[in-house]
């Protein structure tokens, strides 16, 4: 190892004038400057997507939003002014850096086709369009117009939909608003279970 | 939750049961805390195991899990022998002095008046009130039971008879003398409900409950008023075959002590999830539309006929008055039509009110999986929802899997239910024999979205987007709605079944196939589609402007709005939704200014209820809102949850919901399945009769599914121990798995085992053990620990386990084989609630043994 | 974010007495208050820890408990210790205490350290390391009365909790305290953390009925900077082995009051620190092996 005392000093510690003590230069040593991994990157507010209690975070991107920085994300920390959570967060929401970077996300739409054993790759328009045929052919086998005593009815029994717990508001009433028209009765979501 | 996260620190009393918020909630339970270090709170937490919120806890009570109607029965009781109830609440904002019809039955013998032994249902027109007028220090004149007690009564078989109402004018009791009145039925029915009892059932030893029960209901002592206790619970309710049922037992507890409508007060369910609160909101579920709307039904055989049933009536003493919020239905009604399907609905089709199913039967979540594996649903959509994970019974949802034509996931980690064709035991032989083809895209996270959640406490917040989604991922909403665009163009093209709502289901936005959720929350708040101006202020709204509030909502087509409880939320001042003023002048954690809550920004429901009958505060000190004589009007430092000049002197009540204007400590008719006051029922699988009515152990209501796959255990079979499931504060149901940092926290499952039983099994901390229920097996490390003790049920020694659900096939530690890939919920029953239809996740029968 | 703010030298490791210009700005001692009574052992702090400071993930193994691993980790820094005690009438109480280092005023591994400045003592309290001076000689390893410094053969240096200095010198509070869901840790002045942990453990005997509720704050060594309030402050050992009077070994104190005024030679200071605590004490461990080659050459100028 070929550190120097001098050099190790100068790179850790900086500051004003001090005195030599031993006759060693030893100007540098009376404070320390540390630099913050988060001071420059771009603080975006959002809502943790665990549970209810709705903490609310920061997510610290790389770059300043210009155009040719593709943002990355840094860090996840409460957010101090959210009246909830006051800056604090769980475990879970602690660790939100590592489920939006993660290399274990699915990254490309794929099919298993009936019979087979492995997953394929499919196109997103192959995929729309190959669903689009199904859901019209389930829905056109199985709508019901009237029941047995000739009341109205209008549904669609061969189709359900689970809805997950993470989705928004909005996304939900698209979901309301497109499987309702379908007929669709089966309809539920993480919050009856 | 009535109240709010914040408002917890509000209170002086905490009964934590059925939830265990300090490991699923720890950013909200540190309001709990602050309830201690500044109000000297207490807290009492009830639960089978010695939980991390146990630990901070006052007083720590195991019960046996499922016990809990019988102990906050108990409590019942003990409060009103002990007079630890508030009196002029109790009479004023409650039905406590309403009297109920003669010949309705307490269940004695486990039934209520009514029930029909063949449908297992009940015919409810007993549970009713009875009409006429003030009977306060009346004699009581005793009239001729109408029918046997117990017996059904015959239902006509032919013409169907008008569906029972509630009477506009009912009979009331102020001296609540009446043997009648709610409050005296009430009285008998958990007079059953002795400290002897409870242990029998609970296990709880009489002087601890006592002890417990003193401790909660100090709060009330001498009639003292200023005091509040709250209840805070979670699914640990909820997943029971009487969950809702648990909860009512829990709100009429705070009813009958005056807790319900006050800061530090209410009755909190803490929603798990980020956005189920919302997504109930939303009306992602069967049974009902935005704002839960009733769902219509075939007897609805126009618009007209589905809002006279759904539309409720004034039901009250005659001298008092009620809001009866629900009346204002047709408005909520026609302006959700109006957003579904636009211009195409017009009075003349009746608002398109027959573009939307009929329903008359369930469909809930586990009839879903019932009802695939039986043939019956060709196609399932799963977006971001893992249906194999969750149950009950894994196993049957697999086998379901494997019966539909194809199933589209929506993820951003792969997960068991779209690799369901390959789940541990599916050979590569027996995939060639799966015809199911699942298509699995990939979805967006929640940092590379934008829209709003709801939180527990109701307030709905809007989040900003901060990365892209990686890859070829797209955003949900893009996927969702290409998908049914898609769909529309074939119909387009080629016609087909009823192609109408397919057709004309509105998708105003600037690009419907990726839809800006700004313009959808926008929608859902609703707007003008003329110029409305309201008589009484002159205020005009222009057509295409958003509207401020329901209020302004109309039956006419005039205005148009997703969701008539979001109304406010996104007005012509933008969204509400976004709003970040930090400012508290009440000091009380209203935050007004902060997002935005339903409805119309109220923080705490029920708020008039904080006052006394006059309009004052209970507690000066905590002041909510009050009656302002000079302005004739109620203001205060919440948006008051009331009608705002309805004087005190007329007796308005404060549940504005409910059409008595009062809350229910009797639920009248049609809203309960299973009985109007809660009754103790045993768990399906239970090691004990019921020591209230051996012969009426169950649940009457509850029904089993039928399959092949639905078997149910007994004692007799070997299933002696009592299993429950939760959630790790370290993991996040079945997606942390994914996530390495939670990972090293917690690597791997266990089962939690009691010393004393683990000694007799001969098994040490860390070696394998394999529980066992009727449906499947389950495999994981044991975890020995004393914060589990053997308990005495109705004289029998139990022990109970528990099981963490956050492990299954798909996993960093599954992928790298450190897991038996066995699933919790393969142990589970299919069971569910008659009221919520949520499956008995908690509290089901299981044999332990070395694996 | 402003950079002036900078973290003041009280003393270097390898250096006797106080750094040179210390004394002349002030400041005040930060302190880190952990009180038990209100931890939920929920781990926000060991994530956010590992999170800030962007620690490489390490394998861990059930071991029948909720614990996360048995110890601290030369990439773990801060770890709650689950413990269920038996109280006299059979009923459990399960404590959880998030343990750390103590950032103590006195520091044994400061003292213990042979290298030039590779632990540093600020004004504030807070007691770093910084590898680049680290020799691994791991005698910070034997000096700390905590357990806490260790050792990463990797890189062959010794880490341990920074109380965030690159956070605390930039004027924001540590990870851990920001995290935490509860306010079970707190973070302020020494002066505000002692005043709010004794109204705690007040609080605690006269509303909550711990008689024996108290601060744990051992004078043995100064006090520390990180500080507790314990439901039973007569007992700390049952709170995962957290000791009731901790001490730094004699052999690694005793050569600084005797050889402080005449002594001035780096070399020599931690050449006979070494000596005295192998004389005291012997070999501390036999793996792993304290890198001699580049003591030596640390020591060297």
């Amino acid at each position: 190892m070929e550190l120097s005392r001098r050099t190790f000093l100068k790179g850790t510690l900086a500051g004003g004038a001090g005195i030599s003590l031993l006759g060693f230069d030893l100007t540098p040593v009376y404070a320390q400057t540390q630099s913050l991994k988060i001071s420059r990157a771009t603080e975006t507010r959002s809502t943790c997507p665990y549970c209810a209690v709705s903490c609310g975070v920061i997510i610290y991107t790389l770059g300043d939003k210009a155009k040719n920085a593709i943002p990355q994300v840094v860090h996840v920390e409460g957010d101090p002014d959210h009246p909830i959570n006051r800056g604090t967060l769980c475990p879970k929401g602690s660790s939100l850096e590592q489920d939006i970077l993660n290399d274990r996300r699915l990254l490309k739409p794929q099919v298993r086709r009936p019979g087979t054993t492995e997953w394929e790759d499919i196109s997103w328009d192959q995929a729309y369009a190959e669903i689009a045929r199904k859901v019209k052919q389930t829905r056109d086998d199985t709508f019901l117009e009237t029941d047995a005593q000739g009341k109205t009815v209008n549904r669609c029994e061969g189709i359900a939909w689970t809805g997950g717990c993470t989705d928004t508001n909005e996304f939900n009433y698209l979901a309301v608003k497109s499987m309702r028209s379908l007929g669709v009765c089966y309809l539920e979501n993480q919050a009856r279970v | 939750m009535t109240n709010g996260w914040i408002d917890i620190k509000n209170t002086d009393m905490m009964l934590i049961m059925g939830g265990n918020p300090a490991e699923n909630h720890p950013c909200g339970f540190k309001w709990a805390i602050e309830a201690k270090l500044h109000r000297n709170a207490k807290t009492i937490v009830v639960d089978p195991r010695l939980t991390r919120t146990a630990a901070t806890a006052d007083m720590y009570v195991q019960i046996r899990a499922g016990s809990d109607i019988a102990f906050l029965g108990g409590m019942i009781n003990y409060a009103i022998l002990n007079n630890r109830i508030a009196h002029d609440y109790l009479v004023n904002y409650t039905n406590a002095a309403f009297i109920i019809k003669d010949g309705f039955k307490l269940p004695e013998d486990g039934l209520y008046s009514g029930f029909d032994a063949e449908k297992k249902t009940y015919d409810k027109s007993t549970w009713n009130y009875e009409e006429g007028g003030d009977l306060t220090g009346k004699p009581v004149v005793p009239t001729p039971v109408s029918h046997p007690a117990g017996a059904a009564k015959p239902m006509a078989p032919a013409a169907t008879p008008p569906p029972p109402a509630l009477p506009p004018n009912t009979a009331f009791d102020l001296s609540l003398q009446h043997p009648r009145c709610v409050f005296q039925l009430m009285k008998k029915q958990y007079e059953r409900y002795t400290p002897e009892m409870v242990e029998r059932i609970t296990g709880i030893p009489q002087n601890q409950f006592l002890k417990a029960a003193d401790l909660f209901t100090s709060v009330r002592k001498d009639g003292d008023m200023k005091k509040v206790a709250t209840i805070i619970y979670a699914v640990g309710w909820t997943q029971h075959s009487f969950g809702t049922q648990i909860i009512r037992t829990a709100a009429m507890l705070q009813l009958l002590m005056g807790n319900v409508g006050r800061a530090g007060g209410g009755v909190n369910a803490l929603r798990g999830h980020s956005n189920i609160q919302g997504a109930t909101d939303m009306a992602g579920i069967f049974d009902i539309l935005p704002g839960y709307l009733k769902m219509p039904n075939p007897n609805d055989v126009d618009l007209a006929t589905y809002l006279k049933r759904t539309t409720p009536t004034l039901s009250k003493p005659d001298p008092w008055d009620s809001f009866n919020y629900w009346s204002n239905t047709p408005k909520f009604a026609v302006s959700f039509l109006k957003a579904m399907y636009g211009p195409a609905a017009t009075k003349d089709n009746d608002w398109a009110f027959h573009y939307l199913p009929k329903i008359d039967r369930n469909y809930s979540w586990v009839n879903i999986w019932n009802d695939m594996y039986e043939g019956k649903i060709k196609g399932l959509f799963a977006f971001g929802m893992n249906g194999v994970m969750i149950g009950p019974d894994s196993n049957k949802n697999i086998d379901a899997l494997k019966k539909a034509d194809w199933l589209v996931v929506c993820e951003i980690y792969p997960d068991e239910t779209s690799e369901f064709w390959r789940a541990p035991g599916i050979t590569a032989d027996d995939q060639k024999k799966i015809n199911t083809t699942v298509y699995r895209l990939p979805g967006a996270g929640f940092a590379e979205k934008d829209g709003t959640f709801v939180n527990s406490a109701r307030w709905l917040q809007w989040k900003n987007v901060a990365v892209p989604p990686p890859g070829e991922a797209r955003l949900d909403q893009e996927i969702l709605a290409t998908i049914f665009l898609k769909v529309r163009e074939l119909y387009q093209k080629e016609g087909g079944k009823f192609p109408d709502p397919v057709l004309n289901a509105a998708f105003p936005y600037t690009n419907p196939y990726n839809p800006s959720l700004a313009e959808v929350a926008k929608e859902v708040n609703g707007k003008a589609l003329a110029d409305l101006t309201d008589p009484k202020t002159n205020v005009t709204i222009k057509a295409g402007q958003q509207l401020p509030g329901f209020a302004w909502l109309k039956d006419d087509g005039t205005t148009l709005s997703g969701n008539w409880l979001y109304c406010g939320s996104w007005t012509e001042a933008g969204a509400l939704t976004q709003r970040r003023g930090t400012d508290d002048p009440s000091g009380l954690g209203i935050y007004q200014n902060w997002a935005w809550s339903w409805p119309m920004n109220r923080r705490v429901l029920y708020n008039r209820a904080s006052c006394d009958g006059s309009g004052k505060p209970w507690d000066p000190q905590r002041r909510q809102v009050w009656w302002d004589e000079a302005k004739q009007s109620w203001v205060g430092n919440d948006v008051p949850d009331f009608k705002a000049d309805s004087a005190p002197k007329d007796h308005m009540g404060p549940f504005i919901m409910n059409p008595e204007g009062v809350g229910r400590l009797f639920v009248p008719l049609g809203a309960m399945a299973d009985g109007p006051f809660p009754e103790y029922y045993e768990p399906i699988e239970s090691p004990i009769a019921n020591p209230l009515h051996p012969r009426q152990s169950n649940n009457p209501v509850v029904k089993r599914y039928n399959t092949d796959l639905d078997k149910y255990g007994t004692v007799e079979q070997g299933f002696n121990v009592i299993c429950t499931t939760y959630r790790l504060t370290e993991h996040y149901h079945y997606w942390t798995k994914n996530n390495p940092m939670n990972v090293q926290l917690v690597p791997e499952p266990f089962v939690e085992v009691p010393a004393e039983l683990a000694d007799r099994m001969g098994i040490r901390g860390g070696e394998k053990v394999k529980v066992t229920s009727a449906r499947s097996h389950y495999i994981a490390k044991a975890m020995v620990t004393r914060r589990i003790r053997p308990m005495k049920i109705d004289g029998k020694e139990t022990f109970q386990i528990g099981i963490p659900i956050h492990w299954g096939f798909r996993g960093i530690a599954e992928d790298e084989g450190k897991t038996a890939k066995t699933l919790a919920n393969q142990l589970t029953p299919t069971v569910i609630d008659p009221n919520a239809y949520t499956p008995e996740f908690k509290g089901f029968l299981v044999k332990i043994e070395k694996a | 974010m402003s950079d002036r703010k900078t973290l003041q030298t009280e003393k270097i490791s390898g250096h006797s007495g106080a750094s040179p210009g210390f004394g002349m700005q002030r400041d005040f001692e930060v302190c880190k208050l952990v009180d038990t009574t209100t931890c939920i052992g929920c781990k926000a702090c060991e994530v956010a820890c590992v999170e800030w400071n962007d620690m490489p993930f390490g394998a861990t193994t059930f071991d029948n408990t909720y614990q996360t691993m048995p110890e601290t980790r030369w990439n773990f820094w801060n770890l709650i210790k689950f413990n269920e005690h038996q109280r006299e009438d059979g009923t459990i109480q399960w404590l959880m205490r998030k343990d750390q280092c103590m950032h103590c005023a006195d520091p044994g591994c400061l003292a213990a350290c042979p290298a030039d400045g590779a632990i540093v003592k600020y004004t504030n309290g807070i007691v770093d390391f910084n590898q680049e001076n680290c020799i691994g000689c791991e005698f910070c390893v034997s000096g700390c009365p905590f357990n806490i410094p260790r050792f990463n053969p990797g890189t062959k240096k010794v880490y341990k909790c920074t109380l965030c200095s690159d956070r605390v010198g930039q004027g924001l509070e540590p990870a851990c305290i920001k995290a935490c869901p509860t306010g079970c840790l707190k973070f302020g002045s020494k002066d505000d953390m002692k005043f709010i942990a004794n109204e705690r453990a007040r609080q605690l005997k006269e509303n909550f009925g711990m008689e024996k509720a108290g601060v744990y704050d051992p004078q043995s060594i100064g006090g520390t900077h990180v500080i507790y309030v314990l439901h039973d402050a007569t007992d700390p050992e049952r709170y995962g082995g957290l000791p009731k009077n901790p001490t730094i070994p004699w052999s690694y104190t005793v050569w600084k009051w005797l050889f402080k005024p005449v002594l001035g030679t780096f070399a020599l200071f931690g050449a006979v620190g070494v000596l005295l605590h192998y004389v005291a004490v012997g070999p501390r461990r036999p793996q792993p092996e304290p890198p001699e080659k580049e003591a030596a050459n640390g020591n060297g100028d």
